[in-house]
């Protein structure tokens, strides 16, 4: 996290990342919140609700009867040019997957905290990444955060970065279960006037609708009827799809832009808002992450550089949209590069994360080795020990030039 | 398809530029209702069903707007006095 001089005084409270993500909806003046608990989420709508039953929110709060019908709702208000909030996790997504793509494909820019935790079966309730990477190319933009200081700070930026004209795609705010949603940090929260003039109240874009032969916000209004997502065949599904690509490339830009943006009211920023490296301007050997891990990765790092080792950490905030040109600028002059998947793709070469990194360097001269740990499933610990035993073996790759296994399981039992 | 346009000029949204009225859709039907006027009682019934709005009611006399109906013979089924018959297109 980066330090940037801000006259704006806030306050400090004891928060877990659940309660933070609760905060940040609350100071966002959200019309609507449409969820179902889960574990381990449940805490985030539990304590918002409080704010609905004690009158501190005008949010209406739709307590629904599943997950499906949650992103449905949200769907529906944020189709009506409300801003919608809802949070899930592990088997909730998987219930919300029709919708996800609906809610993507439609343009409409709701937020969703998602705890990550492991799928089932066997039923677990810790994390891992394999709810929200099976959800990777559902449309939405994904975000995956460190802490539950980030996990407040990026939900406030879930909005405006989902709300711009220019993006309009719905936003994932991932915050690693029980690691960050039940742990507690001082978390600073913002005055509540500064975070309102910073996300605004939504305004829909102007579209131009040839039949009604003027340009209409883009929403639902009995004045201007619009139809959202009518039948589409092979004569134009494929053009829509074209508008979601355009929109995706536009985030990377936007997602940048925000960070800049909320660095100066908060005094913080994450990298460049896509990645957040750490000692890559000499390291020999670097470890790619995502989420709460980065923290143990850096702390690592930072005492490997102590002991005379050139070690980096590239944690990647922004999985969707990858930034290929973030991941190739930073990490090609480094030797040997070992990316940390939290999930398995079954059947594919490496973890979601690995196959991003690799591919991002198959047109490139300058390349390190690129090799895969499969770590911590089903919420089984990363511990400082286990990250150094990896920056070890990195540099016994940079040293020998061989790899000997391209993809690594660590952390589990022969 | 020289008449279809392209990504760039769509609205964003998928939300459609044409209204679907312009989609004849009564070519899809193989039976088509025809109503006899002198059974008919005016309860509307048929109105209420149609699920695609093809029934027309002007005040006095119950027609069918044979553009859009598809020939799913639901208000056949509901016309409580049985005045209207389903007859193979042909």
């Amino acid at each position: 996290m980066g330090q940037v001089k801000t006259q704006v005084k806030g306050r400090v409270m004891g928060l877990n990342g659940n309660e933070a993500v609760a905060w940040a909806v609350k100071q966002c003046n959200v019309d609507l919140v449409a969820a179902y608990p889960i574990t381990p989420q449940t805490i985030i709508v539990e304590k918002f609700s409080e704010f609905v039953a004690n009158g501190e929110v005008h949010t209406e709060f739709v307590p629904v009867e599943s997950e499906h019908s949650a992103m449905s709702a949200c769907v529906g208000a944020a189709a009506t040019g409300a801003r919608a909030f809802t949070a899930t996790a592990a088997n909730g997504l998987a219930l919300m997957w029709e919708i996800l793509y609906i809610a993507a494909s439609l343009r409409l820019p709701i937020v969703m905290a998602v705890t990550n935790r492991a799928l089932s079966a066997p039923i677990n309730i810790h994390c891992d990444h394999s709810d929200t990477m099976g959800a990777r190319d559902s449309g939405w933009i994904q975000l995956y955060v460190e802490d539950p200081q980030e996990a407040y700070d990026t939900t406030i930026q879930a909005f405006k970065i989902a709300e711009h004209p220019d993006v309009l795609l719905p936003v994932m705010v991932n915050l690693d279960g029980f690691f960050l949603s039940h742990t507690l940090q001082d978390v600073h929260i913002l005055p509540d006037e500064v975070v309102k003039e910073f996300v605004g109240t939504r305004k829909p874009i102007e579209v131009y609708v040839p039949y009604l032969g003027k340009k209409v916000p883009l929403k639902l209004d009995p004045e201007y009827p619009l139809t959202f997502g009518p039948l589409d065949l092979y004569d134009y599904y494929f053009e829509h799809k074209m508008h979601q690509i355009e929109a995706m490339k536009n985030a990377k830009r936007v997602i940048k832009e925000v960070n800049e943006e909320y660095a100066k009211i908060s005094g913080r920023k994450y990298g460049n808002g896509l990645v957040v490296p750490y000692g890559l301007e000499d390291a020999e050997v670097a470890i790619v992450v995502l989420g709460s891990t980065g923290g143990t990765v850096r702390y690592v790092a930072k005492k490997l550089r102590k002991e005379g080792y050139k070690v980096g950490v590239l944690r990647i905030r922004a999985f969707r949209p990858f930034p290929v040109e973030d991941v190739v600028e930073l990490l090609r002059r480094v030797k040997v590069v070992g990316v940390m998947d939290r999930s398995v793709s079954f059947g594919a070469r490496g973890g979601p994360v690995f196959l991003e990194v690799r591919s991002a360097f198959y047109d490139e001269k300058e390349k390190p080795i690129i090799v895969n740990y499969i770590y911590g499933l089903g919420g089984r610990d990363a511990p400082p020990s286990l990250i150094e035993s990896i920056y070890k073996e990195l540099l016994r790759i940079a040293e020998t030039g061989k790899v000997e296994q391209l993809i690594k399981y660590v952390g589990v039992r022969e | 398809m020289s008449e279809l346009k392209g990504w760039r000029e769509l609205p964003i949204g998928a939300i459609p530029f044409k209204l679907s009225t312009e989609f004849k859709t009564g070519d899809w039907r193989t039976f088509k209702p025809v109503i006899k006027q002198d059974k008919c009682v005016k309860c509307l019934l048929c109105w209420i069903y149609c699920p695609d709005m093809s029934i027309v009611w002007d005040g006095e006399k119950v027609t069918v707007n044979y553009d859009y109906c598809k020939g799913c013979g639901i208000c056949a089924h509901e016309c409580p006095v049985k005045a209207i018959e389903m007859v193979k297109e042909g």
